[in-house]
């Protein structure tokens, strides 16, 4: 009796600190390399750090150094220019790959699963098959030349005010399958008396959709913004595959000025101030993102 | 409806054919380009299938291509990758598993603080920890290692294992483990015999995601890792862009399709649960 009591005092002991035993390695791994090493990218970006790290207190010389430097702003340019046009483009392809899978199609699964194929390829896999393809010697210009257009030219690869763009259709064909996935289930979730009742006061399909099915679709149409732009905020490895941020520096973005000085370089200052300004980008973003997520999931 | 419109299902149709044409198109001619011979490539057509099916370049890519200044091709980055890739899914999908299990059903004081905390590191962009990073490796000893970039990848991969565990667990009810404690049974008993045994779909779920993520990261490779122990998209990479030389499209296929194989592989063969990662990833990620 006592010796099965004090085993389960024990056992309750035990069942009191476990827990907190076994997230603690992950906590801590969270405090150093997300936390920590924030701070420390931090307090970089306030040194003079050029070679070799330097820990003195310098000011913001680095981020006069960044906002001084015009590349930074071809960068920051691009990412605008990249970041919207692949969001808006990514929601409406994969919003109308959604509403046309979604009109009982036969063959619906090997269709979803062609068009999210790619999500499953590196993106510098990606990147290298577009330069292929868009490359202005061999590929799809040659192939419309070849059709009899002869007058057809195609080179934005190699074109430094175009290049941005190239980024944008490969990084489009990449991710849009994904969003239909999203916008696929969020159909899928809604109450189908829903749609029977407003065909039989009268409303057409396309109305259906844009009076109700697509409108119920906002937490999605959030989580799907959150992703997007997360992706194109962080994009890197696509634009090096793809131009490697060229010709020139006219395809750079934000994540490859900060690879380049940090690592390339050797102005880490620079390369610190680079990486705290994405830091920064992303929270801009995200924060009232997630607010207006978790308001608009509250009141559906 | 649309059932009676002929016309219109027709239309839908040819529209998700021609949307299916061009996610296949790029497949098709790396496909193609890959076991095409160079003269094919520089006077034939992009979208035309080889005039003779050469499987030249797979050689090439695999064993002797340069990706810099070594030539031995693409397989020992392949390798690098599996290295790599294998321990860090593994360990960072266990520890996910724990991790998930703790916030969802031992629930204490602080601990959904402390699980936002966590997340935050699923949201932050890379750049601003590579640096200090970069530093730690080098004390270490293991920067330009596999195992530095197993550590890199378990960091920074467990806050997304452990907000896929957490966000299954959390649909399991909680009287199944009240009841398995009142019957006396302690924190690893009731992991072990009552939630591993249902946890299959999801640890086939996060495994698929860390494998896909780990697999295909660019980032951390080419910052952390140089030289002979690169992964494999880093090695695609430098091959690509080597700018010595005829540029030999068709090798550069061939090892890109070697790069992305076993992701596709994981994708064809566990297809459902990609999506499934995908979505659940996205919902609250």
């Amino acid at each position: 009796m006592s010796g099965s009591s004090s085993q389960g005092r024990l056992g309750a002991l035990a069942d009191r600190w476990l827990p907190k035993l076994v997230l603690s390695p992950t906590l801590a791994a969270s405090l150093i390399f997300v936390y920590g090493f924030i701070a420390w990218t931090g307090w970089l970006s306030f040194t003079e750090s050029r070679l070799m790290p330097r820990y003195e207190w310098a000011g913001v010389v680095q981020y006069q150094a960044l906002f001084e430097n015009e590349r930074w702003w071809t960068a920051a340019a691009n990412l605008g220019i990249f970041g919207g046009l692949f969001i808006l483009f990514c929601l409406l392809v994969g919003l109308l790959m959604a509403v046309l899978l979604d009109q009982k199609i036969r063959a619906e699964g090997a269709l979803r699963t062609v068009y999210l194929y790619p999500m499953a390829l590196s993106f510098v896999v990606t990147g290298t098959a577009w330069k292929w393809m868009l490359n202005p010697d061999m590929g799809l210009q040659k192939v419309v030349v070849d059709l009899g257009f002869t007058d057809f030219t195609f080179d934005w690869l190699v074109n430094p005010d175009m290049a941005i763009y190239t980024v944008v259709i490969a990084g489009v064909w990449q991710s849009s399958g994904f969003v239909m996935a999203l916008f696929l289930a969020g159909l899928r979730g809604i109450d189908d008396s829903i749609i029977k009742a407003a065909q039989v006061d009268g409303a057409s399909l396309p109305t259906i959709y844009r009076r109700i099915l697509i409108p119920s679709l906002r937490p999605v149409f959030f989580s799907v913004l959150l992703i997007l732009s997360h992706i194109a905020i962080k994009s890197f490895d696509l634009v090096m595959a793809l131009t490697g941020g060229g010709p020139g520096n006219s395809s750079d973005v934000p994540a490859i000025f900060m690879y380049q000085f940090a690592f390339t370089r050797g102005q880490l200052g620079v390369g610190a101030a680079s990486a705290m300004m994405m830091l920064f980008t992303i929270v801009a973003v995200l924060v009232p993102l997630m607010y207006m997520e978790t308001r608009s999931a509250k009141r559906v | 409806m649309f059932k009676n419109l002929t016309v219109g299902r027709a239309l839908v149709y040819a529209a998700l054919l021609l949307m299916a044409i061009y996610y296949l198109l790029p497949l098709y001619v790396m496909l193609t380009t890959s076991f095409k011979s160079l003269d094919d490539i520089r006077e034939g057509n992009m979208l035309a299938l080889p005039q003779a099916w050469q499987g030249g370049a797979w050689g090439k890519a695999w064993a002797t291509a340069c990706t810099g200044v070594e030539c031995n091709g693409m397989q020992g980055f392949f390798w690098n990758s599996i290295k790599m890739t294998l321990p860090a899914v593994a360990i960072s999908t266990l520890l996910g598993a724990v991790n998930g299990y703790v916030v969802s059903m031992w629930r204490f004081r602080g601990s959904d603080a402390l699980f936002t905390m966590l997340l935050v590191g699923c949201f932050i962009p890379f750049q601003v920890v590579l640096l200090p990073m970069a530093q730690l490796l080098g004390y270490l000893g293991l920067a330009n290692t596999t195992a530095g970039l197993v550590l890199v990848h378990v960091v920074y991969g467990t806050a997304f294992t452990t907000l896929f565990f957490r966000n299954f667990y959390i649909t399991v009810p909680d009287e199944l483990v009240k009841a398995a404690r009142i019957d006396g049974a302690g924190f690893w008993t009731i992991f072990f015999r009552i939630l591993l045994p249902i946890s299959g779909p999801i640890f086939v779920v996060c495994i698929i995601w860390q494998f896909t993520q780990i697999w295909n990261d660019f980032l951390f490779g080419v910052v952390f890792a140089s030289g002979e122990s690169q992964p494999i998209t880093v090695a695609l990479n430098n091959l690509v862009n080597t700018s010595t030389g005829v540029k030999e499209y068709n090798v550069d296929m061939a090892a890109a399709i070697i790069a992305a194989l076993p992701t596709l592989f994981v994708y064809m063969v566990a297809g459902r649960y990609f999506v499934r990662g995908l979505t659940a990833g996205a919902v609250k990620g």
